[in-house]
C-alpha cells in the first residue's frame, strides 16, 4: 500500500462532525461495491473527502445555474409587466439568451482603468461572488440536502454577506471613478445599515427556536403552515416584513438600488467593469437574490416542510424552491413597480422605523414566551388572531390614510 | 505664539473640513436628457453648486436660417425640439404667416381646414411629448414600467402621425399656409373618415389610461416623497428666468397663450389650463417637482378635451394649402409666440423682402426653464438633481438649437 494513501498518512486531520455522514455514506456504500483489491488501498477518510469534493462540485455546478435561469426569468417578468415578450430569439422562447450573453461577455475586452488600483480591480468581483455563493453552504434545501450543518448557520450566512459590502468598496475605490465611488459609499452605508434590522429580525426567530442552526429553525416548523415560525407569533409576522424588505435593501434591489441607481450614478460601483468581471457581479446580484429569499424560506416559510401537518404536500426540495421563486417573484414584481427611494429617505426608513419596530420585536417576543411556554393550538391560535385583527385594522387605517382624495380641480380659464 | 495656535486649532475644529468634489454629469449620462452636461460640486451627496454647460447639440439653426429660404427652414424647426417637433413647425409656420398677412399687396389667409388640422395634429403632438415627459421622468426617479406604458402609447400616436406625413419624428408636416399636402386626405372622403375613426380609438383607449398612470405612478408614495416639496420655484422666480408652459403654470401662474393671446382657432374650443395649487393633504408644494409633473398630467386630458371637440365638429372642407406661388415676405420684423408643450416657442424673423430671411432667433421654452437649474439645485442631493431636469423637461434640441 502506498503510505500516501493511508491513514497514519493523515493523523493529524480531525475531520469534524459534519463529515460523518461522508463516512457512513463510505462505509455503507461505496467500500462494500469497491473491488477489494481496491478498497485496500484507499482510506474511509480520503473517500469521504473525495466524496465530499464530488458533493461540493455538483453543488457548484448547479447553483451558478440559478443567476441563469433567474436572469432570463427577471427578464420574462419584466416583459410581462410592461406588454412586452421579452428575449424571444435565442432558443425557444428566447430560453438560451442569458447563455449567449454570458458567451459575449466572456469574448468582450478585459478592461482595466489604468489610473485605477489594479489588483483590488481585479479581486473585487472574485470577492463579491465568492461571498454570495460561500452563502448557499448554510442554506438547507431540503432534508439532507445541506453542504454544511453548522451549529451557528444564520450566524455565518451574517457574517459572510456582510463581507459582500467590502468587495463593493474595493470596486468603487478602485475604479477611480467618482460615479463608482459615490456608488460604492451609498452602498457601504446601505448595507451597514439594513443589516442591524435584518440581524434583529433573525434575533426574534432565533430567540423563538433556540437554535441558531438552519437545519434546526427549520425542524422547529415541522407541522404544518400554521407552524411555521412567520405564524407562531405576532411578532414573528412582523418580523418577516421587516426582514424581506431589509433583504431586498441588503441585494441592492429597487426600490432601494441606490448603489446602482442608472439614473443617478450611471451604474454605481461596477460602472468601470465590463466582460467577465461585469458578469460576475451580474450573477453574484441574482444568486445574492435567491440566496436572501432562500434564507427568508428558511426562516419564516417553513425551509422544506410541508404545508399540511403529516403530508409531504409541498414540501421537500421542490417546495422550498417554490416557496424562494415565489419570494424571488415578489422582488421582481416590486423591482418593476416601484420608484427608488433618495438615500436620506433610505436611511430614515431603516433608522427610524425598522430599528426600533425590530427592538419592539425583540421585546415583544420574549414576553411570548413568557407567557406561552410552549407552542401550542393555544398560542397559535391567538397569535393568529392577532395578526388576523392586526391586518384587518392597517387596512383600515391605511385605506383612510391613502384613500383617494378628490381630484384638486384645475382652475379653469 | 501658543495663544495663536490654539484658537487656530479651535477655528480648524469648528470649521469642519470636507472635501469637496467635482464630478461631470453628462455629456453621456444616462438621465440629462440628451447631451446637457452638469458640472456639480459635491460635498458627499449634498451638491454645493450644479453648473449647467450646454451646447453639445449646437447645429447653426439660426446661421443657417439666414442662407435658406423659409420652406427649408421648417425641417430644422423639426430638429429644435424633436420630441414636439409638429408645434416647433407650427410656431414658425405662424410667425411667417404673420409676417406674410402684412403684406397688404396679397391676399393671404390660412384655410379653415389646415387650421383644424393644424390644431388637431399639434394637441395630439403635445399629448405624445407630455407621455414622453412622464415615462422618462418615471425612470429618472427609478420605475422603468411607466416608461414603456408611456411609449407604448406614444407608439399608437406616432402611427397617426405617419399617416399624416410620412415620418414619425421630424414632420416637417406643417408648412407655410396650411399642411403638407404629402398624403392627401380628401374631405369627406373613407380615408379621412377612417383617419378620425382611429385618433377617436386611441382617445377612447387612452383618456382612462391617465388615471392608470396616476394610480401607478404620481399617487405612489415613494413617488411623492421624492418629488413633493423638492426643488420649489415660487411664482416670482419662475416669472424672474423666464420659465414658461407647464413650468410657469406649476408654480401657480395662470397664463397660456393659447387663451390669453389665441391664434389659430384655439378660441373655438372649451378646454381648462391647469394651474398648480398647494395640497397640504397630500403634500405638495406650489412650485415643486411633482406640481411640475402634474401639470403635464392634467394637460393631456384637457389635450384629450380639444382634439374630440374637432372630432365631434369633423373637419371643414376646402383646401388645405393657402393659394400663394412663394413665400416672399414683405420688408419688415416679426416676433410671434405660441405655445409648445414645453412653454412659449418664439420667433424672431427679421425679413427684407427676399425669399430668405435676414435674421432669425428662436426663444426656447427650454433655455429659460434650464437656467433655473442651478439655483434649484444648490443645497439638494444628487438624486434631486436628476428629480428637477426631470421635471423641467427640457430637449437639449431646443435649448441648443
Amino acid at each position: 500500500m502506498p503510505e500516501i494513501l493511508s491513514e497514519s498518512f493523515f493523523p493529524k486531520i480531525n475531520l469534524q462532525e459534519s463529515s460523518n455522514w461522508a463516512k457512513d455514506f463510505v462505509q455503507e456504500v461505496v467500500i462494500p461495491r469497491l473491488p477489494e483489491a481496491v478498497a485496500g488501498h484507499f482510506s474511509v477518510e480520503l473517500l469521504a473527502i473525495l466524496v465530499m469534493l464530488l458533493c461540493a462540485g455538483i453543488f457548484v455546478a448547479v447553483v451558478p445555474l440559478l443567476p441563469l435561469v433567474l436572469v432570463l426569468a427577471e427578464r420574462k417578468v419584466a416583459a410581462r409587466f410592461q406588454n412586452r415578450t421579452g428575449p424571444m430569439r435565442v432558443g425557444p422562447w428566447g430560453t438560451l439568451q442569458t447563455l449567449a450573453d454570458g458567451i459575449k461577455l466572456i469574448f468582450k475586452e478585459d478592461y482595466i482603468p489604468p489610473q485605477g488600483d489594479k489588483i483590488l480591480f481585479m479581486l473585487a468581483p472574485y470577492v463579491i461572488f465568492a461571498c454570495s455563493f460561500a452563502v448557499f453552504a448554510a442554506i438547507p434545501f431540503g432534508q439532507n440536502i445541506l453542504v454544511s450543518d453548522f451549529n451557528i448557520g444564520i450566524f455565518y450566512i451574517m457574517a459572510i454577506s456582510s463581507v459582500i459590502v467590502m468587495g463593493v468598496i474595493m470596486a468603487g475605490w478602485s475604479s477611480n471613478s467618482k460615479w463608482s465611488l459615490l456608488g460604492s459609499l451609498r452602498s457601504a452605508a446601505q448595507i451597514v445599515s439594513y443589516e442591524i434590522p435584518l440581524g434583529l429580525s433573525i434575533l426574534t426567530i432565533v430567540m423563538l427556536v433556540g437554535s441558531l442552526s438552519m437545519s434546526q429553525i427549520v425542524a422547529s416548523q415541522a407541522g404544518g403552515i400554521f407552524t411555521w415560525l412567520i405564524f407562531r407569533s405576532p411578532f414573528t409576522f412582523l418580523a418577516f416584513f421587516i426582514f424581506f424588505i431589509s433583504a431586498i435593501a441588503e441585494v441592492n434591489r429597487t426600490p432601494f438600488d441606490l448603489p446602482e441607481a442608472e439614473s443617478e450614478i450611471v451604474a454605481g460601483f461596477h460602472t468601470e467593469y465590463s466582460g467577465m468581471r461585469f458578469a460576475l457581479f451580474f450573477i453574484a446580484e441574482y444568486a445574492n437574490m435567491f440566496a436572501v429569499s432562500a434564507i427568508a424560506v428558511t426562516l419564516f416559510l417553513g425551509g422544506y416542510e410541508g404545508v399540511l401537518p403529516g403530508y409531504d404536500f409541498l414540501g421537500g426540495l421542490p417546495g422550498f424552491v417554490l416557496k424562494t421563486l415565489g419570494l424571488v417573484f415578489l422582488m421582481m414584481w416590486l423591482r418593476w413597480t416601484l420608484p427608488r427611494l433618495r438615500v436620506d429617505q433610505l436611511m430614515n426608513l431603516c433608522w427610524k422605523y425598522f430599528i426600533p419596530i425590530s427592538f419592539f420585536n425583540i421585546f415583544g417576543t420574549g414576553i411570548w414566551g413568557l407567557i406561552f411556554e410552549t407552542d401550542d393550538v393555544w398560542s397559535i391560535g391567538i397569535s393568529c388572531a392577532i395578526i388576523y385583527i392586526g391586518l384587518i385594522s392597517a387596512y383600515a387605517i391605511a385605506g383612510r390614510i391613502f384613500a383617494r382624495k378628490p381630484e384638486p380641480q384645475p382652475s379653469s380659464a | 505664539m501658543e495663544s495663536t495656535q490654539q484658537t487656530e486649532s479651535k477655528i480648524i475644529e469648528l470649521k469642519p473640513f470636507t472635501d469637496e468634489m467635482i464630478v461631470n454629469m453628462g455629456p453621456q449620462h444616462p438621465s440629462t436628457h440628451g447631451v446637457l452636461r452638469l458640472e456639480l460640486r459635491l460635498d458627499g451627496e449634498i451638491v454645493r453648486e450644479a453648473i449647467p454647460h450646454i451646447g453639445y447639440l449646437h447645429r447653426c439653426f439660426e446661421k443657417h436660417s439666414e442662407n435658406l429660404s423659409y420652406p427649408q427652414i421648417i425641417p430644422f424647426t423639426d430638429r429644435m425640439d424633436y420630441v414636439a417637433a409638429m408645434n416647433q413647425n407650427w410656431g414658425f409656420c405662424l410667425a411667417v404667416e404673420k409676417l406674410l398677412e402684412a403684406d397688404e399687396t396679397k391676399d393671404f389667409e390660412v384655410p379653415e381646414r389646415a387650421e383644424y388640422l393644424r390644431v388637431l395634429i399639434c394637441e395630439l403632438n403635445r399629448i405624445a411629448s407630455h407621455l414622453l415627459s412622464f415615462g422618462t421622468y418615471g425612470m429618472d426617479i427609478g420605475a422603468f414600467t411607466p416608461f414603456l406604458y408611456a411609449f407604448r402609447d406614444r407608439e399608437r400616436l406616432l402611427l397617426l402621425f405617419e399617416k399624416v406625413c410620412g415620418a414619425r419624428l421630424t414632420y416637417n408636416y406643417i408648412r407655410i399656409g396650411g399642411v403638407s399636402e404629402i398624403i392627401p386626405l380628401e374631405p369627406g372622403s373613407i380615408a379621412e373618415q377612417n383617419y378620425l375613426d382611429e385618433i377617436e380609438g386611441f382617445l377612447d383607449y387612452f383618456e382612462p389610461k391617465i388615471d392608470d398612470y396616476n394610480d401607478l405612478l404620481t399617487s405612489n408614495s415613494i413617488f411623492s416623497e421624492r418629488t413633493m416639496g423638492v426643488a420649489v420655484m415660487s411664482e416670482e422666480m419662475a416669472l424672474s428666468y423666464g420659465a414658461t408652459g407647464p413650468n410657469l403654470r406649476g408654480s401657480g401662474v395662470d397664463w397660456d397663450l393659447r387663451r390669453d393671446e389665441p391664434y389659430s382657432i384655439y378660441d373655438r374650443f372649451e378646454y381648462d389650463i391647469p394651474v398648480a395649487k398647494d395640497i397640504p393633504e397630500l403634500g405638495a408644494v406650489l412650485g415643486d417637482c411633482w406640481s411640475r409633473y402634474k401639470i403635464r398630467m392634467d394637460e393631456m386630458k384637457e389635450s384629450v378635451k380639444i382634439v374630440r371637440q374637432i372630432l365631434a365638429e369633423g373637419l371643414p372642407d376646402g383646401p388645405v394649402m393657402a393659394d400663394m406661388k412663394a413665400v416672399r415676405p414683405p420688408k419688415g420684423e416679426i416676433y410671434f409666440r405660441s405655445e409648445a408643450p414645453r412653454g412659449e416657442l418664439g420667433f424672431y424673423i427679421v425679413s427684407d423682402g427676399t425669399p430668405k430671411p435676414v435674421r432669425v432667433k428662436g426663444r426656447s421654452p427650454c433655455f429659460s426653464a434650464l437656467s433655473a437649474l442651478q439655483e434649484l439645485s444648490r443645497g439638494l442631493m444628487v438624486a434631486d438633481i436628476i428629480a428637477i431636469i426631470g421635471s423641467i423637461d427640457i430637449v437639449m434640441g431646443e435649448v441648443d438649437r
